[in-house]
This record gives structure tokens, C-alpha cells and sequence, in this order.
């Protein structure tokens, strides 16, 4: 059976991570296994965890009670779910659900951001690659936002 | 004095042909293709990447890409999405209706070029109809061809065209198809997110690679520096730029492109050439 250290040098978010880096925020870390229509979970709540996906897939949705349900985002294998727990008030600002079984490596925000706190080179090292995952799906949103393929005005 | 008639004149470039509309399939809400035969029985041959000027009577004309299979010998094929006046005449046109046809113009995707290594294909929404007859070109001689991947996104899983083909390409051609949405409903098992997105994941070796991409410009342009930063050399990178085309044959200068015109050096170009050039206005 792998080890969570293990299982995380599959994600990409982890490449380029020092093992002693990883192994210190395996600490935090377990695995967790949803099936499909499982949420990870729910805008408005608590932000207290986040999500490294190792196999399955995920929707990022936001309920509109004009247009229902919109799935705004995917998750991936070795794609991260989830950056509220880093962020003040610490609440997710979407749903995250499960669309087909999948398994994950679930993170302990807080004692993240405890172990973060104490050791600010490590914070830096995650906050960089936080900060990718960010950039990357900012990016993305502002090219969904422009809606390329709408009708011309 | 006895009149007499005179040899027709040399095909004109400005005359269209008459074609009937022999079969109409509604492919999305507001995107229709159209199975056009010759009235005079002569085929159009046609390479793929190029487009025709097809003429509503009485309204007027558009460019459109020919979307049908350059492989097979069978009608003369366009998508087309109703965007305005002509192409609501032409997305409406019923079986037995006579358009007009101008073409076939412009470069074409040039798939022999891409032989002996991987091929990217990136779509973006009605995008993927230019690039249909490349695929189709591809699939029929899929062995001269290393790794070929379709990346493809649309709007919502309902605007997805040729759902029938993207499963062919796939199924029967050895086609890695990957397909992503910009909004999608829960229902949607698939990906959500811009096509550049798909990218990382896909199994291509850069420097081997000849990426064929259409879409609007932003998703041509986002695409091209995202496989350029994989190390996709730009002079493979190949676009098609369909700016304001009218007369399709280089006289009037509506689709001027700086020192191009892209009706006859275009659509397809390398973006090596274009690159510059992304950023200049359509008038």
C-alpha cells in the first residue's frame, strides 16, 4: 500500500516540492474516497479542507436560484480542489461534488496553516504552488467570462 | 443581321454557381449543415482548410468553411451558424432551394505537411467545422501520422457539433478527443473550463508536433502561446483567420491583413507570420 508522501508525488501540484516539504505536509493529510453525488463539499460552510484528486473527477458549482445548478469548473486526477481554507473567513465560496467515484488525498487546513505559520519557508513553497492553481483557474475564468462562443454582437 | 452567340466568358470569379440544397441537418440550435449538389453535375473539389462564398439569393453572401469530408466523393458541405441576415437565409434554406456557390478559396490546412509526426487539433465552438475535412483527411490516412489529439471546446454540451464524428475519430481512427464546455448543466459528466485547460494533459511531443487551431481569435491566440510554451515550434502552428471576406479573390481588400490578404493567402496561416498581426483591428 502507497503512503500518503507517495501519493502525493503524483499530483502536479507537488512536483518540484522538496520530500521533506511533502512529508511535512503529509502530516495533515488523509485519504478519503467519495462516490458519485458525494459532496466535498458546500459553499457557505467551513473551509477546513482541502482536496488533491487522485482519481475520479469533480464539479465546481455555483446554485443560481435563476438558472439552477452551473458547473463552472472540473477537477482532475492530480488536480487540486479547493483553496478557501488558505483565505480569509476560511469559507467555501462553491459547491464541490462528486460526478463519478473518486478517490482523494484530503487536507487539514488548519493544521496546514498552522505548520505554514511556524515555518515560513514552507509556506512560501506552498503558497507558490497555491498560487499556480489560482493563477491558472483566474485565467480560466476570465476566458469562460468572455464567452468566446456566444452569438457576435 | 443575324445575331449570334458568343462562347460564355471564362468562369468568372464573381459569378456564383447554382447548387441545390439537398439535405439540411440541424446540428445545434442556431448551426445547420447543408449537402449541396451542382446543378451542372461538376463536382467542387476543394482542399480542407478552404472556404466558398455562398450566396443567398436576393440577401447576399458569406464566407463559409467547407466542412464535408475532401476524402469521399460526396456533396459539397457547410456549417452554419445563424448569425445574421445571409446566414439565417442560408441555415433556413429547405430541401430543393438553389444557393449560390464561389470557391473553393483561400489555403487549406496542408495535413501532408503534418505526416511523420503528432498532430494537435484545437477547436473552438462553430471552429470545429473548418478543421472537420483535416480530421476526415487525417483519419483516412491515420497511419502516416504519429499521435493525433482533438482538443475541442464549446459553450455547453449543447452546442457540442458533430457528436457522431467526434465519437468516429475516437472510436474507429485512434483520435485522442477530448472535449470541454464552458458552462454545463449536472447532468455533464465531461470536462468545464477553456480549452487551453486540456492542453497539459494531452499526449504530444512538442517539437514533433503540427497544431491546427480555429476558433475566435482570443481562443486561437491563448491556444497557440500555451502550445508555444510547451515548445511547439510557431511555424507549426497553423490558424485560420477568418476576417471580413467578400470578394474571395484578393481585389477588394475587406479581409487586408497588413501585407496579407487572408482570402488568398489565408485563412490558414503559420503563426510565426501572424503573430504580429493578432492584435491589429478587423474594419
Amino acid at each position: 500500500m502507497r503512503t500518503i508522501p507517495e501519493l502525493l508525488t503524483d499530483s502536479p501540484f507537488f512536483h518540484g516540492l522538496d520530500k521533506a516539504v511533502i512529508d511535512l505536509v503529509a502530516g495533515c493529510a488523509t485519504t478519503a474516497r467519495f462516490d458519485a453525488g458525494d459532496m466535498l463539499f458546500r459553499a457557505g460552510q467551513s473551509a477546513d479542507t482541502f482536496f488533491v484528486i487522485r482519481h475520479g473527477r469533480v464539479a465546481v458549482e455555483l446554485r443560481n436560484p435563476s438558472r439552477g445548478t452551473i458547473t463552472l469548473d472540473t477537477v482532475h486526477d492530480g488536480e487540486v480542489a479547493g483553496w478557501s481554507w488558505l483565505i480569509p473567513p476560511y469559507l467555501w465560496m462553491f459547491d464541490a461534488r462528486a460526478i463519478e467515484p473518486t478517490s482523494a488525498v484530503a487536507f487539514d487546513g488548519a493544521c496546514l496553516r498552522g505548520k505554514c505559520d511556524r515555518d515560513p519557508a514552507l509556506g512560501y513553497a506552498l503558497m507558490r504552488q497555491v498560487s499556480q492553481v489560482m493563477y491558472e483557474r483566474l485565467q480560466a475564468a476570465r476566458v469562460q467570462m468572455l464567452d468566446l462562443y456566444g452569438a457576435p454582437t | 443581321m443575324t445575331a449570334t452567340r458568343t462562347a460564355p466568358p471564362p468562369a468568372d470569379p464573381m459569378l456564383p454557381r447554382p447548387f441545390r440544397v439537398t439535405r439540411s441537418h440541424l446540428d445545434t440550435d442556431d448551426t445547420v449543415t447543408l449537402s449541396l449538389e451542382p446543378l451542372d453535375g461538376e463536382p467542387l473539389d476543394f482542399a480542407a482548410g478552404q472556404f466558398t462564398m455562398l450566396h443567398a439569393f436576393g440577401i447576399g453572401e458569406v464566407p463559409i468553411s467547407i466542412s464535408g469530408d475532401p476524402t469521399w466523393p460526396g456533396p459539397l458541405t457547410h456549417t452554419i451558424r445563424d448569425v445574421g441576415s445571409v446566414t439565417h437565409a442560408l441555415v433556413t434554406a429547405q430541401v430543393g432551394e438553389v444557393v449560390g456557390v464561389r470557391g473553393p478559396y483561400g489555403t487549406g490546412w496542408a495535413t501532408d505537411a503534418a505526416a511523420g509526426g503528432d498532430v494537435l487539433l484545437a477547436a473552438g465552438g462553430i471552429g470545429l467545422a473548418p478543421l472537420r475535412p483535416a480530421l476526415w483527411e487525417i483519419a483516412d490516412r491515420r497511419e502516416d501520422f504519429g499521435r493525433v489529439v482533438l482538443l475541442y471546446g464549446a459553450r455547453s454540451p449543447a452546442d457540442v457539433l458533430f457528436a457522431h464524428d467526434l465519437g468516429r475519430w475516437a472510436d474507429e481512427h485512434a483520435i485522442d478527443v477530448e472535449i470541454t464546455v464552458d458552462y454545463a448543466p449536472p447532468t455533464w459528466r465531461g470536462r468545464v473550463g477553456p480549452v487551453t485547460k486540456l492542453i497539459s494533459r494531452a499526449g504530444f511531443d512538442p517539437p514533433n508536433t503540427t497544431a491546427l487551431i480555429c476558433g475566435p481569435e482570443v481562443m486561437m491566440t491563448l491556444t497557440a502561446n500555451a502550445l508555444r510554451g510547451r515548445g511547439v515550434p510557431t511555424d507549426r502552428l497553423r490558424l485560420s483567420m477568418e476576417r471580413n471576406m467578400k470578394c474571395g479573390v484578393g481585389l477588394c481588400g475587406h479581409c487586408q491583413l497588413r501585407e496579407f490578404f487572408l482570402c488568398v493567402d489565408g485563412p490558414v496561416l503559420s503563426y510565426d507570420r501572424l503573430a504580429p498581426l493578432m492584435d491589429v483591428w478587423e474594419f
